[in-house]
This record gives C-alpha cells, sequence and structure tokens, in this order.
C-alpha cells in the first residue's frame, strides 16, 4: 500500500519525482502513452450487480508538498490537490472506479482532498468506500460516531455511500467497545436498510477466532476487506493467513476487498535475488505487478486497493490490470517461492500505516523500521565485520540512521512501555523489535575498527 | 628571503592548528595533534618537559619565532593586521612606542599567581592558544560546521555518506561570550597596532621576551647602510625598531623578518649578536635608568605643560601608579619624532587596559539562557529537551585523574570539546574552572569506544587512556531519583538504563522485596559504575534524568 512511501525515502526521490511530473504533463495533454484505455478488467458485486474496477485507489497517503512555511517538516506539509486531481483525473479516464478513504487518512483531510478530486464527474461513474474510523475513545459515544459519519457523507459531496466498512476490527474488546456497547452497528444496518450505504461490510486485522465469529454474526456482510498478497497467502507465521481468510469469504460468496497487495511496499522493494528471479520470468514487468496479478487473479476478489502517490505507480497499476492476465500455475509457484525467500530475510514486516504513533516516548517507530528494512534489502547490513564492505556499510547505515531518524527518536529510547503494541495491524511486537534494532545499532557504533 | 620562509612557515602552522579545532571527525588529529602539544602553554601545563626546554632554546637561538610562526594567535593578529595595512596600501604604518614593561610584567605575576593558586580559569583567559581555540570552537566551527551540514544535505539528495550532518549547540553561554569579546578585543588590537596584545599582555610573549633579550641571532643594523629612511620601524608591527637610536627592542621583536623585508638598503640583518650589542643593550639599560631618574624628579613641574595634559587624559592612572613614569617619558622626550609617538602609545595602554577590564568583567558575567524550543512533527509526539543535572561534584574526562588535577593542567583550549562526537564535553561555567570542559549527558553519553578527547589534549590535563582501560576508569556514579523515574510517575515497565549500561551495573529489582511482581526500579552497583552517563542519557524522564552522575573528586580504577 504504501510503497511509493518505501520509495521516496529509499532516495529515488528526485528522480521518481522528475519522472512523475513528466507523467502528469503528458497525461494533461492527452499525448499517447502505452497504458490502455478502456482496457480495465472489472469485477460484479453480487448484490447490486454493479460494476467494479479491479483496480481501486486507496487514499491513505497522497502527494504532499511543503506547507504555509515551506519547510521539509512532516508538521508542515500539506496535500497536493493538483496532484491529487491530476491522479484522480488519470485514474478515471483509464477506468478505475473504486475510491477508497478514511476519516482518519492523512491527519483527517484524505476524505476532503477525494471529495474535491470527484466533485466533477458524476455520482454514478464512481463508487466509494469509507469507514468508521472511531478509534480514539473520544469518537465512540454514539453521537461522535454518527457525526463522523455523517460528516464522511458531508466531506464526499454525497448522500449515500457505496461501501461502508467498520474500520480495523480484529480483536472481541474493541469491536464491543466501538460497535456494539454504543449501538453504531445497529445504527449502520438500519442506515443500510435505508439505503444511505450500499454495502456494509468491515476491515480486518486480528485473530482467526474472531474473524470467525464475524462470519456467524446475523448479519448479512456485503464484502470484507482482507489483507492479502503472495507473502501472507500462506507464510503469516504469527496471523491468519490469507488463503484462510479468502477460503472462509469464497464459501459464502462474500466479495473480497484487498489491502496490502504489495505488503507496505515490501513486495515492490525485493532485494536481490528475489527480484532476479522475477526479472528472468519476465524482464519487463515491475515487482509491484506481480504482486497485483496475484491478488486479481482471486476470481472472488472485488477490488485491490492500491495507494497511489506517483503517476508512475498508477499507470503501471494501470497497465496491470487492463486487462488482467491471470497467473499460470508456474507463475503461482514461482511466486510462492519468492514468499519463501523473502521470509528467510529479516525485514520487519512493517507496512508503515503510522497506527501506532505517536509513541509517548518520542519515538519514529515507522521510521526506525523503514531504515532498518531498508539497508537489509539494499545490502548496507553490516552484520559481517570480517566482509570487505563491512566498514562502508557501518558508515552507510549508521549516517543513514541519523538521518532518517533524530536521534531522540532512535530505537534506544523505547522504554518497553507497550503502548504501541495493541495498535499494530501487523502484529509486530514492536518494543521487542526496538531492542533487537537498539542492540545491533550499539554493537555497531562500538566495532568502529 | 627569510621574511618568505617565516610567512610561509605561519600559513602552514596557522591552517593546520585552526583546522584542529574545526575538524570534528578527529580525523587530522591523528596526524597533525603534535602542533597543539607544542604550544607553550600547553607543553608547560603537561610538564613536557622536552618541548619547554625546546622552545627556550629556539627563542635564545632564534628570537621570538616562536610568536611568528607557531602561536596561532599571534599569525591570527598579523593576519589582521596585514588585512588593514592592504586596505590604504602601506599607509597605515606602525611606529615604535616604549615597553610597557610594568604591565607586561603585572599581568606576568597576576598570570603564575593564578596558575600556581589552581585558579585556571583566570590563565586560560590570557593565554595564546587557549583564546586562539576558545575563538575557533565557539565562533568559526559552527559556519564551519553548517558548511559541513549544507554538504550533508546535498549527500542526503544523492544518497552519498561522505558528509553526515552535526548538531551546532551553544555548549556554554559565557565562553561564547568570552571568546566573542576576545575576539573583538584581539582584532582591534591588531587592527591598530598590529603585535599590541602579544607585547602588553599574553604572558607567553612576555616570557619569551626576556629570554629573547639574550637571543643569539638578531636583526641588526648595519649603520653604513641605513639612510635612516624609517622604513624598517614602519614596518614593524611590534613596534619595536627605534630607528633614530638604531635599537631594537629584543624583547619585543617577535623575528617576523618584515624589517629586513621591507629596508630598500639592506642595511638590517638576521645575524650573531655581537659584543656591540651587549654593550648597547647595557648602554641603554643605564642610560634608560638615568633618564627615568631625570623623569621622576621632573615629573611634577613638567605635568602642567600642554603637552603632558593631553597625555594625562588618554592615561591619567598609568602616570600616577607607575613609579618609573614611563608615561610621563614620552611627553617629555624632545624630539619631534618621539613626540608624534606619544598618542600612539597611549592608545594603546588604553586598549589593552579595556581589554583587561572587559575581560575581567566578564568574570560576573552571565550568559543568557536559550529558550528551549520543542517540534513537534505531525504524528511524532514532542521530546521535551533535557536539563542538565544538578552534579555536586563535576564529571571530568577519564584521564584526566580527577577534578584537581584536571583544574591545575587543563589550559581551556577547547580541543576536546571540539572533537567530541557525543556531544558530551562542554566548557564549564563555574568561577574557578570556567572554559575548562566538562561532561554532561543531556545529548549523548561517553561513549566506551572513544578516546578522542584523551588522544588530542596538549596539556596532559587528560592523559592518554587505551580503549580497553576506559571500562575500567571510575569517573562518577549513578544515582536514581525515585520521584523522577517513569515506573514511579507512569506507571510503565522501563529499564532502559539497566539496558544500556555498558558495564551492567545497573539492575531491576522490585522495590517492594517481598513481592517479586511489584514494579522493577533500578538499583545500581555503585562499585561497577564508572560514570560513563549511558543510563542519563537513555532516562526517558524529562526535563530531569531519574538517574544522573555525580563526578569522582578523584578518579578511581576499578
Amino acid at each position: 500500500m504504501n510503497r511509493r512511501n518505501f520509495l521516496k525515502v529509499v532516495g529515488a526521490g528526485s528522480a521518481v519525482t522528475a519522472a512523475a511530473l513528466a507523467g502528469c504533463n503528458n497525461a494533461a495533454s492527452g499525448g499517447s502513452d502505452d497504458v490502455p484505455k478502456g482496457k480495465m478488467t472489472y469485477r460484479t458485486n453480487p448484490k447490486t450487480g454493479e460494476k467494479v474496477s479491479l483496480l481501486g485507489f486507496g487514499f491513505m497517503r497522497l502527494p504532499q508538498k511543503p506547507g504555509k512555511s515551506g519547510g521539509e517538516d512532516a508538521d508542515d506539509k500539506v496535500i497536493d490537490q493538483d496532484a491529487v486531481n491530476e491522479l484522480v483525473d488519470y485514474a478515471m479516464a483509464h477506468g478505475v472506479t473504486y475510491y477508497d478513504t478514511s476519516p482518519r487518512y492523512c491527519k483527517g483531510q484524505s476524505e476532503h482532498a477525494l471529495g474535491i478530486a470527484l466533485r466533477k464527474y458524476p455520482r454514478s461513474k464512481y463508487v466509494i468506500a469509507t469507514k468508521m474510523s472511531n478509534f480514539d475513545e473520544a469518537d465512540q459515544p454514539y453521537e461522535k460516531s454518527v457525526e463522523m459519519y455523517h460528516n464522511s457523507m458531508k466531506e464526499l459531496h454525497t448522500d449515500y455511500l457505496d461501501y461502508y466498512l467498520l474500520h480495523a476490527i480484529g480483536d472481541f474488546d474493541g469491536f464491543k467497545a466501538r460497535f456494539i456497547d454504543n449501538g453504531i452497528l445497529d445504527f449502520l444496518v438500519a442506515e443500510r436498510k435505508a439505503g444511505r450505504i450500499k454495502n456494509l461490510g468491515w476491515s480486518f486485522h486480528g485473530t482467526q477466532d474472531f474473524f470467525d465469529y464475524m462470519l456467524t454474526l446475523p448479519i448479512k456482510w456485503d464484502f470484507v476487506q482482507i489483507q492479502l498478497n503472495y507473502h501472507d497467502w500462506d507464510h503469516r507465521t504469527e496471523e491468519v493467513n490469507a488463503d484462510y481468510l479468502y477460503g472462509e469469504l469464497s464459501k459464502r460468496k462474500i466479495p473480497a476487498v484487498i489491502m496490502e497487495p504489495l505488503l507496505g511496499g515490501a513486495l515492490s522493494k525485493l532485494n536481490h535475488s528475489v527480484l532476479t528471479m522475477l526479472k528472468r520470468a519476465d524482464a519487463e514487468a515491475t515487482p509491484a505487478s506481480w504482486a497485483f496479478r496475484f491478488a486479481g487473479s482471486l476470481p472472488d476478489v472485488l477490488t485491490v486497493l492500491s495507494g497511489m502517490t506517483y503517476m508512475e505507480h498508477l499507470k503501471d497499476n494501470i497497465k496491470t490490470y487492463s486487462p488482467l492476465k491471470p497467473l499460470t500455475e508456474a507463475e503461482k509457484a514461482m511466486l510462492e517461492k519468492a514468499a519463501d525467500m523473502i521470509d528467510n530475510e529479516p525485514t520487519i514486516n512493517c507496512t508503515g500505516c503510522h497506527y501506532c504513533m505517536p509513541c509517548p516516548f518520542g519515538l519514529d517507530i515507522p521510521g526506525i523500521f523503514k531504515h532498518y528494512n531498508s539497508c537489509l534489502t539494499e545490502g548496507n547490513y553490516p552484520d559481517n565485520p570480517d566482509s570487505p564492505d563491512y566498514k562502508k556499510e557501518r558508515r552507510a547505515f549508521l549516517i543513514g540512521y541519523d538521518r532518517t531518524v533524530p536521534r531522540l527518536r532512535q530505537a534506544d529510547h523505547c522504554v518497553s512501555c507497550h503502548t504501541c503494541e495493541p495498535k499494530c495491524p501487523q502484529h509486530i511486537e514492536i518494543p521487542a523489535k526496538m531492542h533487537e534494532i537498539d542492540s545491533f545499532v550499539e554493537a555497531l557504533k562500538r566495532n568502529n575498527a | 628571503m627569510l621574511r618568505k620562509i617565516r610567512i610561509i612557515l605561519a600559513a602552514i602552522c596557522f591552517t593546520l592548528i585552526t583546522l584542529l579545532f574545526l575538524d570534528f571527525t578527529g580525523t587530522l588529529h591523528a596526524y597533525f595533534g603534535w602542533l597543539a602539544k607544542i604550544q607553550l602553554f600547553p607543553a608547560v601545563m603537561a610538564l613536557n618537559l622536552g618541548v619547554v626546554i625546546a622552545l627556550l632554546l629556539v627563542t635564545l637561538i632564534f628570537g621570538r619565532i616562536y610568536c611568528s610562526v607557531i602561536c596561532p594567535l599571534g599569525v591570527f593578529q598579523d593576519i589582521i593586521s596585514w588585512v588593514h595595512r592592504r586596505k590604504r596600501k602601506n599607509r597605515n604604518k606602525f611606529r615604535y612606542s616604549k615597553a610597557l614593561t610594568w604591565l607586561r610584567v603585572a599581568v606576568l605575576v597576576l598570570f603564575v599567581v593564578a596558575l600556581v593558586a589552581g585558579i585556571g580559569s583566570f590563565s586560560a583567559l590570557l593565554a595564546p592558544y587557549s583564546s586562539y581555540g576558545r575563538i575557533v570552537q565557539n565562533l568559526f566551527s559552527p559556519i564551519y560546521i553548517w558548511c559541513n551540514n549544507l554538504f550533508a544535505a546535498i549527500a542526503a539528495h544523492f544518497d552519498s555518506y561522505a558528509f553526515y550532518s552535526v548538531d551546532v549547540w551553544i555548549k556554554s553561554g559565557i565562553t561564547f561570550a568570552i571568546a566573542l569579546i576576545t575576539l573583538i578585543v584581539i582584532a582591534i588590537l591588531a587592527w591598530r597596532g598590529g603585535r599590541t596584545y602579544c607585547n602588553t599582555i599574553c604572558p607567553v610573549g612576555s616570557v619569551l621576551g626576556f629570554i629573547s633579550k639574550f637571543a643569539l641571532l638578531r636583526p641588526r643594523f648595519n649603520l653604513n647602510k641605513c639612510n635612516g629612511c624609517h622604513l624598517c620601524s614602519y614596518n614593524c608591527k611590534a613596534s619595536c625598531i627605534d630607528a633614530d637610536k638604531h635599537e631594537i627592542d629584543m624583547t619585543r621583536c617577535v623575528a617576523c623578518m618584515d624589517c629586513i623585508g621591507n629596508c630598500h638598503q639592506g642595511a638590517i640583518t638576521y645575524g650573531f649578536r655581537t659584543k656591540k650589542d651587549k654593550l648597547n643593550s647595557l648602554e641603554k639599560d643605564k642610560a634608560n635608568s638615568a633618564e627615568q631618574n631625570k623623569q621622576d624628579s621632573t615629573e611634577s613641574t613638567k605635568s602642567d605643560s600642554p603637552k603632558s595634559a593631553t597625555n594625562d587624559n588618554v592615561k591619567p592612572s598609568a602616570g600616577e601608579s607607575n613609579p618609573d613614569g614611563k608615561s610621563a617619558e614620552e611627553s617629555l622626550n624632545g624630539s619631534p619624532n618621539k613626540a608624534e609617538n606619544a598618542p600612539q602609545s597611549g592608545n594603546s595602554v588604553d586598549s589593552s587596559r579595556r581589554n583587561f577590564l572587559s575581560l575581567t568583567a566578564l568574570f560576573v558575567a552571565t550568559s543568557t539562557i536559550n529558550a528551549q524550543k520543542n517540534k513537534f512533527d505531525g504524528g511524532l509526539a514532542i521530546i521535551e529537551d533535557k536539563k542538565v543535572a544538578k552534579r555536586t561534584t563535576a564529571v571530568v574526562p577519564a584521564g584526566s585523574l580527577g577534578i584537581k588535577h584536571f583544574a591545575q593542567h587543563c589550559t581551556a583550549c577547547q580541543l576536546c570539546v571540539s572533537v567530541c562526537p557525543n556531544q558530551v564535553l562542554r566548557p564549564s561555567n563555574g568561577i574557578m574552572t570556567l572554559m575548562q570542559p566538562e561532561m554532561s549527558y543531556e545529548r549523548g553519553f561517553c561513549r566506551p569506544e572513544c578516546n578522542k578527547c584523551s588522544e588530542v589534549c596538549p596539556s596532559g590535563a587528560i592523559s592518554l587512556i587505551k580503549l580497553s582501560e576506559k571500562s575500567s576508569i571510575k569517573i562518577g556514579t549513578a544515582k536514581w531519583i525515585k520521584a523522577n523515574c517513569i515506573v514511579n510517575t507512569k506507571h510503565v515497565e522501563c529499564g532502559n538504563c539497566a539496558r544500556h549500561c555498558p558495564n551492567g551495573a545497573i539492575m531491576m529489582e522490585p522495590l517492594d522485596a517481598k513481592n517479586p511482581d511489584s514494579p522493577k526500579f533500578p538499583v545500581v552497583d555503585e562499585e561497577r559504575c564508572i560514570g560513563c552517563g549511558a543510563c542519563e542519557y537513555e532516562c526517558p524522564a524529562r526535563p530531569f534524568s531519574a538517574i544522573y552522575v555525580d563526578g569522582m573528586e578523584r578518579h578511581k580504577t576499578i
């Protein structure tokens, strides 16, 4: 989902931006590029019979530009609405119809930005998915949650929502507090009956018990959003594998909406050996296109969400699904092998969703993981002092660490208060990982021979 | 030729020493660290007899070439003075002035008394190398680091790790102010009168000046060739050439060879001192004392004359307090040349006194405390800045043996502060140890793999320690403050201090011994703790850490 975020930090920054601008110009002038128009693969919603594009546009992270003070600080950036409009215009022109947002994305600005970008198109030309994101206790009282629901409609300039989700549920306590005790689930079911919600579903990050429980509730779910990609299909160790989730939904004929098709960008930024294997199979295909083909090849998938900040990513994804070429058995076997190889490298499966933030002690948790992972995948991982590249790798790791994360926000300041841990949708043992990284860095610093 | 050699050597020494103070990576010090160690004052403090004797011998043979080549502050003044003279194309002439021996002696005596009394801060204020180090560290190094940070930003853009960014912060407001004022005073003095500072205040200059009196080699006049053009005197930044009398005051001559290089007649040569020189100097001494006696007797009667009245305006107290009556001597001198010199010399006294007074005043000056800036980045929690813990005993680096030894040997040159990669060392604000470095752990801790300060210290205040020794040198002891500990205040699990202690000297134990499940607090094994400050730095309690290091008066090997 945040492949672009990965790339941004990893440093392809300037080149990618320049290319993205060039891409925008092409799009604006209607110039010919090799992204086919009108070839998009569509899936049919069994309940409404409407056609939904296999590529869904996720609005979790959007192009940003420096704010008023012009600084590079994260707190100072605002959404670049012009860039958002260009992306949406291009997507609409190429048949993307599904747009997924939430009142909590982009510090609460995502719905607003999407509302502006879609306003000029007829309401029937696209479908909107948004969510009940009442994570904060302050948002959980009935009135507050209902207010959040109505505000979504206001921001999106609509009087009905095509897809509405109970956002990120996965454990009994949270579900009870957010939807049962305050009566919000009843409210939403009533709203569906009234026709203001066309499809009611939920996005899932949690235990198998809870997933099974949700499917046994006496409520007909119109869709469920699950995390699925060729790694998580059957390679998750701590969490429920996607093959189970998809299988259960498929059995019940509930369409699946796919999130994290790229595992937080990890499947687009592959290490050398995996990348080589994929490139040998198809030199021109991007790593991301393999992941999208995997998700799209499953017949009961309604749409595959991708957050796209760069025009290149949008174009690449449109190309992959215009039309979809389902994976062959041999290709599936290869991706399974790729998943094995990915498992054997010690990257941390942080998707950069920032749900863990803010850390009460000021740590930049996703930033730390990102630096650690990127050093691993780029081969800047100084784990062997006898290696001839050790000095160079050590320097790159330590300087890069200070560049990515300010010293006071680095892993050594984790006190293991465990505030973050229950918030992580990937169920990473964050404090334990922090201490691991800290020990690694400490050893690295001491070994300055 | 001699002049050119001097200039080239001086430029090399000056550049390298300046770079020593700028190079925060500590790379240059491996090659050129000795340049700091051959500075006279640090060598004396280090009891480095070899260097001291060598420097004294060099001075005894060649005169004060130390001041012209090795001393960075001397060369710095030459540069300022050169810029000034260039600006108006040689119209800014130097002029001969009488030596202010009384001031030189007085400053030297004060300096030595302060040293003996252990007031290192006072001697550090006057010592030339320390002053220069302070100026570079406080005023030039931020500019250097900003440039470096600019390169680092560019490097980051291109994914290069050639440069890395370093924090710039005022390590001590008082020291910064002293450095700034020293720079201003020295720049003004050098701009107006060349080596005024070296020949009136600098204690090193005074000592070397005394030795230089007996120097074997010295600039000498060839009276047959001299046409009395005074060019030598006009070019003498030490104002020590009396062209009329063909005399050179060797106590002030810094052997810069400018007079030799500038004399069109070749009338000045650098050569062995002769009997005649010796005789001359003896006669001169006699004549001087005779003259002074005469002046003393006539002072009261002549003081009403208009000429001396103007002088008295400039330096009234100097005339009164000085039994030698040197101030009056200038105004009484009959020759027009001398009379012309008088105001110049008056000015220099005035400025040097001003210099002296302003420096003294600084002792009581206080620094303005920077308003602390908090930063908030979107999803990141605010991190409050840490405040310096209130230590009963200062923490000084391993290798300095203890507070007393450190204070007695440190020249407060700031070289260690410049190279400390962990932002631990900073100049102290205590009166007795003003500007001498001390340690604090808000921005980092004294890392076990670093002994940079002990490598660079030129004065023996921090003697060289091996990395293997470091973990067994106890410089302080960690102390826990229960009221600050987040286990206590926020009821969360922590143990960050114990986790980061390089010596394993902190254990987490349940406060309630009967209940092993009660919250765990740090306990310090005082004997194993070496005072590196890892616990203090890593402690999440803010603004004051819940565990801090108090220094050891005398360091201990464990």
